[in-house]
């Protein structure tokens, strides 16, 4: 299964998937930002049931510091709700709406650019106008707008935010289409008649996936910041308590109370750098045309020392 | 002459584009649960059926989509974008009101992004590994990972309340009466803390684009001739090198205008900064639709003239697309 060019000297002949794992891991950063997700994960799924306090429940006096009482840890905002708690349960929110956003994001934009690449002519061209028309579009207000005449439900909340951000992955796709289906092994699958969606969704995705998971893993925190901007002015859904939620409520109290803004923010931050982390580990790893001399020549040599 | 027809071309795409923009809010008000007369009034109070009455009568609500349609075409593009009812006031006049600091804010950080971020890139490239490369590298990573209203309310804690360097909100002191020279310095000095919260976003991206650029072109023979000429470092990066790097950030910043927009709706919240956003702000609280939307179609219009100035921008800052030959 190893192309002859990628061969190793004299090193016996890795698979380009484990080889790819490799360099990611070798990534400090890629390991550090895994390292930033597995933590805000296991605090958004696990910690809820062993910190049962409902965000949502007044249970000290208002404003209070951190450290003043065992009850609120990390303080309490301006109704007296507990910071910990919102910050452990606000996280479902933040994520669930990221992920689901991402994923609608990803499957409008790799349908459009797989059809768009594929087919051209007038199809591409129909397609890269919608694209542009939804590029132009200023994706805040027109979520805004969204979200205030259909209801902040999460549900609209992720479709608002999928729609405004397709467009980039749609061109990405488009483009690597455009390389890929020129290739000799797609002519030759179309040679022996391999039928139009056979082509498409197994002979050139699979070739197309490697900059598709980089982008998606950027969409992913895209989607999660866009999340806490529209909950941060008020537009998210009132039942869930989210990280931008805490941020916009507490608003107002900021200069009496600094914990109950800068620790939700922390929170954004450091799950958004986690996944940021870990697409930069991808995109060296999966990438060669990037950093590749770079990477590959120090991979070989370590190889070798094995 | 080759740029006059790639310039019709834009223009039509640009007017197509504004067509659509008005498809699109046309839509959306009739796929919104409820009367779509309910719908353009907001979710106000106090709507009595006369004013009912009189939106359906005004939007021809009674008569066929297609006519709705035509009426409501020739209603946007003679510039009525509908009269919000909570402000009492015509949307245009609304949104003109408001478009002044809006423009400020961004044109001010989009020129510090700008700057700054070419001079890191600048900087980064003439050494590759070494110390500004790396802190433009953490630079981004921050500038990408943090919520900007969150930066935003940091600034604020760290130079305005913790340090009273700054004003804490607003766009000028109004207890002060200044006017002329003094009203500028103090819009201005209430001006720095926004437009920095905005530019950290987009500085990081330019200073990676612009070194990457600038690898490129250093790699050309022509910066070899001009080392060989023994030209000062200084003189080959910024007179020699930079001038044909710094297409593709120009391309990007002017591409990027709407993502500017996005973020200074957040940015002018959290700074009360009485622009656009601060106004889309009020006006989606108060379900102020006619509000909402009109912003929506006059910032969309506003991105796609960015969009065909930076066409026309890219043709003048390189020269062959100004000539119309194409490059040796």
């Amino acid at each position: 299964m190893t192309a002859p060019g990628n061969t190793h000297g004299a090193a016996p002949a890795r698979s380009p998937a484990r080889e790819k794992w490799a360099a990611f891991v070798r990534n400090r950063s890629a390991i550090a930002g895994l390292a930033l997700i597995a933590l805000v994960l296991a605090m958004t799924l696990i910690a809820p049931s062993f910190y049962a306090v409902d965000p949502f429940d007044i249970v000290w006096r208002p404003l209070a510091p951190p450290g003043e009482a065992p009850a609120v840890p990390l303080g309490s905002d301006f109704l007296g709700r507990d910071v910990l708690a919102g910050i452990i349960h606000g996280g479902r929110a933040s994520l669930a709406v990221g992920a689901s956003a991402a994923a609608i994001c990803l499957i409008f934009g790799i349908a459009v650019g797989a059809a768009a690449g594929f087919y051209g002519g007038l199809v591409d061209e129909g397609l890269m106008r919608i694209a542009e028309f939804f590029q132009v579009l200023p994706a805040l207000i027109f979520a805004m707008a969204l979200v205030s005449l259909f209801g902040a439900t999460l549900a609209i909340i992720a479709f608002a935010i999928g729609v405004v951000s397709w467009p980039p992955v749609a061109r990405l796709t488009r483009a690597e289409f455009l390389r890929i289906k020129e290739l000799d092994y797609v002519r030759a699958s179309r040679a022996i008649g391999a039928s139009d969606r056979r082509l498409i969704w197994r002979i050139i995705l699979p070739g197309a996936l490697p900059p598709l998971i980089v982008a998606a893993t950027l969409t992913v925190g895209g989607a999660i910041l866009f999340e806490a901007g529209l909950a941060f002015l008020g537009l998210g859904d009132p039942n869930a308590m989210s990280w931008g939620l805490m941020i916009g409520a507490n608003r107002d109290f900021v200069l009496e109370a600094w914990w109950t803004v800068t620790l939700p923010g922390i929170a954004i931050f450091l799950t958004v750098l986690g996944v940021s982390l870990i697409g930069d580990g991808l995109t060296d790893a999966l990438d060669p045309r990037r950093y590749g001399s770079h990477l590959r020549h120090r991979t070989r040599w370590r190889g070798q020392g094995r | 002459m080759q740029l006059a027809p790639i310039l019709g071309r834009r223009l039509l795409g640009a007017a197509a584009l504004i067509l659509a923009v008005l498809v699109l809010n046309f839509v959306l008000i009739r796929l919104a649960p409820g009367d779509p007369a309910l719908t353009i009034a907001g979710g106000m109070g106090g709507i009595t059926e006369e004013i009912l009455r009189d939106i359906r009568q005004a939007y021809g609500l009674d008569r066929p989509l297609h006519h709705q349609f035509a009426l409501y075409l020739e209603r946007m593009l003679s510039g009525d974008l509908g009269h919000s009812l909570f402000f009492n006031a015509p949307v245009i006049d609304l949104i003109l009101d408001r478009l002044g600091p809006t423009v400020l804010l961004i044109m001010t950080a989009m020129a510090i992004a700008l700057t700054l971020g070419t001079y890191l890139g600048v900087l980064a490239s003439r050494k590759p590994g070494g110390f500004v490369t790396n802190l433009v590298t953490v630079l981004s990573l921050v500038g990408y990972s943090a919520p900007v209203f969150w930066t935003g309310i940091v600034l604020l804690l760290l130079f305005s309340a913790t340090i009273p360097l700054f004003p804490l909100s607003g766009m000028y002191d109004v207890r002060a009466d200044s006017a002329g020279l003094l009203l500028a310095l103090d819009i201005a000095h209430h001006l720095a803390l926004p437009a920095i919260t905005l530019a950290i976003v987009f500085l990081a991206q330019y200073s990676r684009i612009s070194r990457a650029s600038m690898l490129d072109v250093l790699g050309a023979e022509y910066i070899r001739t001009a080392r060989a000429k023994g030209l000062s470092d200084r003189a080959v990066l910024f007179r020699h090198a930079l001038p044909n790097a710094i297409l593709p950030v120009v391309t990007v910043a002017g591409l990027q205008f709407g993502n500017m927009l996005s973020g200074a709706v957040l940015v002018e919240v959290v700074f009360n900064w009485p622009g656009l956003g601060q106004l889309a702000f009020e006006s989606i609280l108060r379900r102020d639709h006619p509000t909402v939307l009109g912003i929506l179609f006059f910032a969309t219009v506003m991105v796609v003239a960015a969009d065909l100035l930076t066409d026309i921008a890219y043709g003048i800052v390189d020269p062959r697309i100004r000539a119309g030959t194409s490059p040796p």
